[in-house]
This record gives C-alpha cells, structure tokens and sequence, in this order.
C-alpha cells in the first residue's frame, strides 16, 4: 500500500533502502496507466524522464545525500515551465511549447531529487475553478466521475485524490490550490504572496498567483513548502523572509489560539449541509483548547466584483505575448499582419480565456480606467484593511473553502457567474496576499468538504500547524475514493 | 503673417549599460540576430523582469546634472501594444510616476544668449527589437539583440522657437550625457534620437497650434531639416485656408519631406496600468548622495572655471569642453606644461586641425596628452622654435616618438649658440650688399628679409630672438 503511506513514511522506507525511488515511482506509474484514462489528471506522462530521476534519487540515498523529499516523486501542474517537456498550460496556444528552461519551483524540487511523474491538468491559463477549460478535456472527480474536480489545479487536487501522484504543485490565483483540494478531500496550502518565486510559471494575474502544495496531509503540505518557499532574486516580486522549519512547529499546542469566525462566511449561499460540518470541524477545535471569536470582514461581497476586474486587467497584458510570432500556435497562411494575431489567438485561446482578456481589456480602456481599475484597486486595499483589523483581534479565520460540494461536469459551463461564485470565499485572500489553505473535514453525501484556513502574512507555520492538529484527532484528511484504491502490490 | 514656431521634443538616449534594463542579457551593437535575447527579452512564458540598478544610478545622475527632483517613489508601468519586435506585447515604461521629474538646461542661441529649456520629466523605457523586411521574401526577420535595452526618454517643454533652437537643445542633451559617461551617444547606431513636436502659430497668439509629432530623427542635420520643411508645410495648409491635423510623420531624408503615419484617431489606446511583476522604484537618500558623488563636474561648470583658472577665451573654452575626453586632455597638457595660453592653442590648433582632418576623435589621438605637454616644454625652454615645433608635431603623429626623440633624431634642436648665430649673419650681410645698403639708408623693413634668409640658412633652427636683436645690431654697426 505504497500510496496511502505519508511523505515521511515513505521518506523513512527510502532513507533506510527498504524502499528504492524506482520502485515507488515505477508504482504510482503503473496506477497513472490504471487510471488516468478515467480522470484525466495528466496533460503529459514524462515515465521515461522519471525512471531516470528515480534512480539518480536512489545514488543520492544510497550516499546518504538526500533530504526528507529525495526519491518521492511528484507531479507538476502544467502551469510551471518544465525543461524539454511540454508546457502547454491547458491551452492550444502552447500545445506545441517545450519549454526551454525550469521555473524556479521546478529548478528546486529537481535539485531535492524528486522524480517528476508527468505533467497535470489544469483550466487553460489557470482560468476557471472545474479544469473543464483545459484544452486538454476535463479532469474528473475521483470521488464522484460525473463530477468537476474544482480548479484550476484540478488535474493537481484529483491526483493527489486518487493517489496517482504522493503530491503535487499547484498554484493559486482566486482559489485554484484551496478549491479542488476542498472538492478533492485533500489538503492544500496557498502561501503568502512573494513567498514562493513565480519564476517559470506562466503568468495569469501576476499580482495574485501564488504557487503551494496540494498533497493528502498538512504534514506532507509542510515538507514541500519548506523545499520551493525562499526568496528568489529572479522575481521581483518575491520576498526576502526566513523560511522557518515548517515541520518543527506542526506539533504546538492550540490551546487558547483565538480563531475568528467571519460572519459573511456564514450567511447566505452556503448549504447548511457544509455549514453542520464546518461546525463539527470548528467544535473540535474547541475541544483542543481553542477560542471562538465572531469578526466580521464588512468588504467580502465586493472581492469577486473587484478581483473580477483587476485580475483579467493582469490577464489581458500578461497573455499579449501569445501572438504566434515566436512560438506557439500560429493560424495557417495569415493573409498579414493583423490577420496573423487576430486568427491565432482566436483559433487558440478558449472562451474563458477569451472572455477575460475582453473584460480586462476594457477595464484598463482610456476612459474606463478610473472607474474599474483603479476603483477595483481601492477595493483592495479595504479588503486588505478587514483582515488586518481582524488579526488584532484573532490568530486564524475559519470559515467554509466553497458554499457547494463539486459540482456535476457541465453544469456551470454555460453559467460563468455562477462559476465565480465558487470561488467567494478563496478569493479575498488573494486580493490580501495572505496565506490560507484548505483541509478535508466530513464529507456531505459522500462528497468532500473543506475547511478553509486563513493566517496573517508569513504565517504558513501557523496555518500548517493549526491544520495538522486537526488531522491528529481526526481521520477525514486519510479517505480515499475507493474505486480507485484496489489495486494494490504492497 | 508673421508666425512662430513651437517644437518640443522627447529624446530616446540609450544608455550604457552592460546588460538590459530588466534581463542579463548583453547590449552590445552589432551582434548576429538574435544572439543577445535570453528568455526574459523573448518574453517566453514564465518569464519575470528584474530591474537593471545600473540604469537607475544612470536615471539619476541625469535627474541630478539637470538639478530635476529625483522621484523617491516611481513606478514603472505597461504600455500595451501589439507589434511583432515587442516581444511582450506591452513595453515597460514609466506613466504617471517617472523616476526624473521636472529640471532645466540652458542653451546657447546665435546671437549668444542665453535661453533656458525646461526638461518636463526622464523616464526609464526598454527598447523594443527590430523588424528586418528585406532579404526574407514574404516574411519580415525579427531581430531581438535591442529588445529591452534601457533607454531614458527625456521630454522637454515645448519651449524651443526654432529648428535651430531645437538642435541646440538636443546637441546640449547629447553632451551632457556623454559628459555624464550614461549613453555613448551613437546617433548612427540609434543610441540617441528624438521625436520632434512641432506646431505653428500667430505670434502674439496665447494657444499653441495643432501639432504633429516627427518621429525617429537621428541626426542634427535631420532634426533642423524636418522641422523646418514640416513648419513650412503646416504654414503653408493654415495660410490656404486649411487645418493641420495631429498626427505622426516621418521624416524622408531622402526627399527632405515629412509623410504622415498614423493620425489621431488611428491612435493606439496604450492601457497603461502598473506592472505587477514590478516593485515601485524607492529611491532613498543615501542612494542619490552616493549618485551625488561621482557626478562628474558638468560642461557648463566647467567652461566656467577653464575661463576663470586658464584664462581663457569663450571660444576656446566652448572647443575645449567639447567633451568630457577634450577637456581632460587639454588640462592634462596645461597643468603639465604649467602654460594654459599654448596648450590651448596646440589643443584648438594643430591637433584640432589634425584630428579633424584625419576624422579621428579626441580619444583616438596618436599624440597623447603627454607626448603634446613633452613638446610644449620644449618650446618653452627654447629647445625648439615655435615654428619648428610644427615640425616635431607632425613627427610626433606620424608615429616617430616623443618630441625629445624626433628633435634628436631630426636634429632640430634650436641654435642658441651667439657665435653660431653671428657666423651665420655675416655670411647673409655679405651676400646681400645691396640690401644692406637700402636698410641703412632707411629701408628698416627689410629686417624681415634679413631674418627669414639667417632662419632659412639654419633651418629654422636658429633662436628668432637671438636673430633678431644680433641682425639689428649688426646692420646698424
């Protein structure tokens, strides 16, 4: 049962040679040929590249070089540049892109000797919460096939789900880590903005994408991002902050740690159903010694209409690279110029993405900018200003990570609205560039649920230690969808 | 009707840099297509700028040399535009908060006044690549090597009232930044040009007239030539009864016209906004006092004090700041002779005359500072004639060595020697009996015949002085 054991299980089994990185890779391939035709987790398999890495892993155990994570193999969201392997982030634009280099996450997991199993499903450019906009076709929910697996790191959170891969990297822009990992029943942490280098990983809001784990526990989240956290003087925008041990501290007691309860998290569009659970969840925080506060966070009906503004604002300049002049697609025998651009991004890019770059087109529009951009900018900054005054009175927030379980394949496709809305609670945050992860808690009619977490700046430890707790008193973060389980070589 | 002309204009300097404003990523001119364009100037996906500190030191140094506020907060934002040779689809340039806010500089007019030209703002820009559309049938070559290569555009105020003006301002600029050592200021290579602004209107009229913007000028010839044909033109419409639309021209050298390029309503909207990938500039205290510090003095400053320390005129002031590299040779040679009055004739002379004719530039002089200050000692210690020297320059360029060297080598040496000298007068007195004769019957001027036949007879080499106070004495004797 190699693939229900936790990261530093396996790491002990590697570390002692009873196990070898060949072995365990060898193993979650043979289930990605099992059962990835059925979920589409993977764009790419890289078997090949990844039997390689496995046995440089197994020299570098064998010398006692490696470290917690060396010989565990992973998978890569398709969003991060991967050397000589396609990089097509969910989009006909790059089907045919082979990136040239490694994103600085890429670059570092590498270096720790983790094997890359392939290449995962995801919304084309990161843009969507069901991975249904992937060129690549939707992934499914291995709890439930006829179901999304949220997104965008659908392809992430569903392969963690089944097992196909220990972990994977994810990235996060409105609640693309904490969503599917919710709708998933696995566990995922976006980080602080600036705390992991976006070096490598194509941009769709540069000013929300943030790169985090999705992996079965908080403990295998804390090992992870322990390996690609760190300032990286390739992106400005990173941040120089010590990377503490984030394992040392998973164990700190609760008692008395104040967690704060936003009311607008409560009300209306949540399914009581989640709401019962969430409590439970909350209730036994209680139990570990933790205390209840009621805040409020007054400006969280204005974070969809305002992230809705700036992050397709982003979007529509960061995605103007795409044009069919250097690589990517190109549309057959443009007649000129304008025709090349107009026919190649038109033939290439989805609706979704289509549709962003239209909205942030026209918000950054001579005549319109003051009225979106730069109102949707001051919106930010009070949303911000609610969570700052909330961590003066609390230590974490709580709340649900969605209002529904996932949802059925094709029943929000035509309704983007109502797409957004899967994402009302994961998306101030990002507008905050605060941390918040998301871990499984009772599922609602077999389905999972998440309970979001919510820490202020550089507080990653807390976030994994307060989740970690929770996954010692309880066993919600260790089910597993079982039509998926029952192959099994020991 | 008696009109005026208004010309502002934003000048493109390239600067200096090693590397690109936002990538490591060489600059150098030249290179094969496509050599010095990393990931980040390809604008792959995935790929983020990081700022070139180096430029900023730049952006600085120019915001203190024309006594402008250095922004101590400034932003650099995207402007989105399509084009093939700009890779990311949006150029990072500086909007709203630039990081060189408003300063001043002062030309010289013709009649030598004074006029002060205000500098609006300097703002850090990359560069985009460039299109190739010969020699690829069909297809247009894109050429990355210039993509994001640092350049400070350097708006001015639409304070200049005539081409002439407008080439003063803008050879102005180009000194100061070749005196600042933060552009090369290549115009041939592209590394300094300008768009020119230009409007007509009524003199005595309040409001400025519609104006079009000429764009890519990379000569002063070409500057002064396409303003002037374009306020001709704009007269021209204004006085038939017509309107000046605004647009963008392009100046034809070769048929020395303007031609329109796109007109307003063609115009892109840039959408502007903040680049995320992007921190605000802070520049703190410390940063401009460092910046502060190895400002170079400036040519103004400097003209100044070679007028007041080397008393020298305007004119060879003007010549010998020229450039920074002019300047330290000429105080090279002056302090090292200890005489500002001949090494400034050498400098303004002979070598200017040299250098110009063998259309070399200062740094590239075979006659070094040194080589120059050796020789002016000898004229000074009367080892050669002033004349003569002219002799041990042209040698000294030739490459024949030091002075000492061809002054011995060429035996050129002065004749100072009274008795060599008296021997060679009276060889001269008695072969020209008849002459003698006339100057004693007054005819004086014939002094400088006697002189230039004793100097002819030495070579040269014979001290003048000493010729001419011991002819004077013998032929009155």
């Amino acid at each position: 049962m190699m693939h229900t054991k936790s990261l530093s299980e396996l790491s002990t089994a590697l570390q002692k040679g009873s196990l070898s990185s060949v072995e365990l890779t060898q193993h979650y391939l043979d289930r990605i040929e099992k059962y990835d035709s059925v979920l589409n987790c993977f764009v790419t398999v890289t078997a090949e590249q990844a039997l390689n890495s496995a046995k440089q892993a197994d020299v570098m155990l064998a010398k006692g070089e490696g470290n917690a994570l060396t010989g565990i193999p992973l998978g890569q969201k398709d969003i991060f540049c991967t050397n000589g392997v396609r990089t097509a982030c969910g989009s006909k634009m790059l089907d045919n892109f082979i990136a040239p280099y490694n994103a600085t996450v890429v670059e570092k997991l590498n270096a720790c000797g983790m094997p890359m199993l392939g290449k995962l499903n995801m919304d084309e450019f990161a843009m969507g919460s069901s991975t249904e906009s992937s060129f690549y076709g939707a992934t499914k929910n291995p709890w439930d096939t006829a179901r999304v697996p949220g997104g965008s790191s659908g392809g992430s959170a569903a392969a963690v789900a089944a097992r196909l891969v220990p972990i994977a990297t994810a990235t996060d822009t409105g609640g693309s880590i904490r969503q599917p990992a919710a709708l998933c029943g696995v566990t995922g942490i976006k980080p602080t903005y600036g705390r992991v280098s976006r070096w490598g990983m194509i941009a769709y809001a540069s000013s929300f994408d943030q790169a985090g784990p999705i992996a079965a526990s908080a403990e295998d989240c804390a090992l992870l991002l322990g390996a690609i956290a760190g300032f990286d003087e390739k992106d400005s925008t990173s941040i120089e902050h010590d990377v503490p041990n984030y394992t040392a501290g998973l164990n700190d007691s609760l008692q008395g740690l104040k967690i704060g309860l936003p009311r607008e998290y409560f009300g209306e569009g949540l399914d009581p159903a989640i709401a019962s659970v969430i409590n439970a969840a909350i209730d036994s925080y209680k139990a570990m010694g933790a205390e209840i506060v009621e805040i409020s966070l007054p400006n969280t009906h204005l974070a969809i209409p305002a992230y809705y503004v700036l992050a397709p604002a982003e979007c529509s300049s960061n995605l103007s690279r795409f044009d069919g002049v250097r690589y990517g697609y190109r549309c057959k025998n443009p007649e000129n110029l304008d025709d090349m651009y107009m026919r190649s991004r038109g033939e290439a890019f989805g609706e979704e993405v289509k549709r962003r770059i239209m909205v942030g087109t026209y918000a950054l529009s001579a005549g319109y900018y003051d009225a979106y951009y730069l109102k949707a900018q001051k919106i930010r900054r009070l949303i911000s200003d609610d969570f700052t005054q909330a961590f003066k009175q609390v230590d974490v927030i709580m709340g649900p990570t969605t209002p529904t379980t996932a949802f059925k394949l094709g029943e929000k496709s035509n309704d983007n609205i109502s797409m957004y809305l899967a994402d009302i609670y994961t998306i101030a945050l990002n507008l905050a560039g605060l941390p918040g992860m998301s871990l499984p808690v009772e599922a609602v009619a077999g389905l999972p649920v998440g309970l979001q977490i919510i820490a202020n700046h550089f507080e990653e430890g807390k976030l994994l230690n307060v989740a970690h707790q929770y996954q010692q008193q309880t066993a919600w973060h260790q089910q597993m969808p079982a039509a998926f389980m029952d192959i099994d070589k020991g | 009707m008696a009109w005026e002309t208004v010309i502002g204009l934003e000048i493109h300097t390239q600067l200096a840099t090693n590397s690109k404003l936002f990538s490591g990523a060489a600059t150098a001119y030249g290179a094969e297509p496509n050599t010095q364009a990393c990931e980040v100037d390809l604008a792959l996906p995935g790929v983020l700028p990081v700022m070139n500190k180096e430029a900023l030191r730049m952006a600085a140094m120019f915001g203190l040399a024309i006594g402008a506020p250095v922004a101590k907060h400034s932003v650099f934002a995207r402007k989105n535009y399509f084009y093939p040779d700009l890779p990311q689809g949006y150029q990072i340039s500086q909007f709203d908060r630039p990081t060189v806010e408003k300063g001043e500089i002062n030309i010289t007019l013709g009649n030598g006044e004074t006029k002060t030209i205000g500098v609006t703002r300097a703002h850090l820009e990359q560069d985009a690549g460039k299109s190739l559309h010969e020699d690829f049938q069909g297809f247009t070559g894109i050429d990355l090597n210039r993509s994001g290569t640092p350049l400070l555009e350097i708006v001015s105020e639409p304070d200049m009232r005539s081409a002439k003006e407008a080439v003063a301002y803008m050879k102005k600029i180009h000194e100061l930044v070749q005196y600042l050592g933060i552009s090369d200021g290549n115009m041939a290579e592209g590394s300094f040009r300008c768009d020119a602004n230009v409007s007509v209107r009524l003199v005595g009229q309040e409001e400025f007239g519609t104006r079009a913007e000429i764009k890519n000028l990379n000569s002063f010839r070409f500057i002064e030539r396409a303003i002037n044909h374009e306020v001709e033109r704009q007269i021209d419409i204004i006085e038939a009864g017509g309107e000046v639309i605004q647009q963008t021209r392009l100046y034809d050298p070769d048929k020395d016209e303007t031609r329109a390029m796109r007109s307003k309503e063609e115009a892109n909207d840039y959408r502007y906004f903040p680049d995320p990938d992007l921190l605000p500039l802070e520049i703190t205290a410390e940063f401009l006092e460092e910046v502060r510090k190895i400002l170079p003095e400036l040519p103004d400053q400097k003209r100044l004090r070679f007028k007041q320390e080397y008393s020298l005129s305007d004119f060879d002031a003007e010549v010998l700041t020229s450039s920074r590299a002019m300047a330290e040779y000429f105080e090279t040679v002056a302090q090292g002779c200890g005489d500002a009055k001949q090494a400034a004739n050498w400098v303004t002379g002979s070598l200017a005359a040299y250098l110009n004719k063998q259309e070399l530039s200062i740094s590239e002089s075979p006659v070094s500072a040194n080589d120059l200050t050796g020789m002016i000692k000898r004229i000074l210690d009367n080892t050669i004639s002033g004349n003569i020297a002219k002799q041990v320059f042209e040698a000294m360029a030739k490459g024949e060595g030091d002075a000492d060297t061809v002054i011995e080598s060429k035996g050129l040496k002065q004749i100072t020697d009274s008795g060599a000298i008296e021997a060679i007068i009276d060889e001269i007195i008695a072969n020209n009996a008849g002459q003698v004769e006339q100057y004693r019957a007054g005819k004086e001027k014939l002094l400088g015949f006697f002189v230039g036949q004793v100097m002819k007879a030495s070579r040269g080499k014979a001290n003048p002085g000493q010729v001419n106070q011991l002819l004077k004495q013998k032929l009155s004797g």
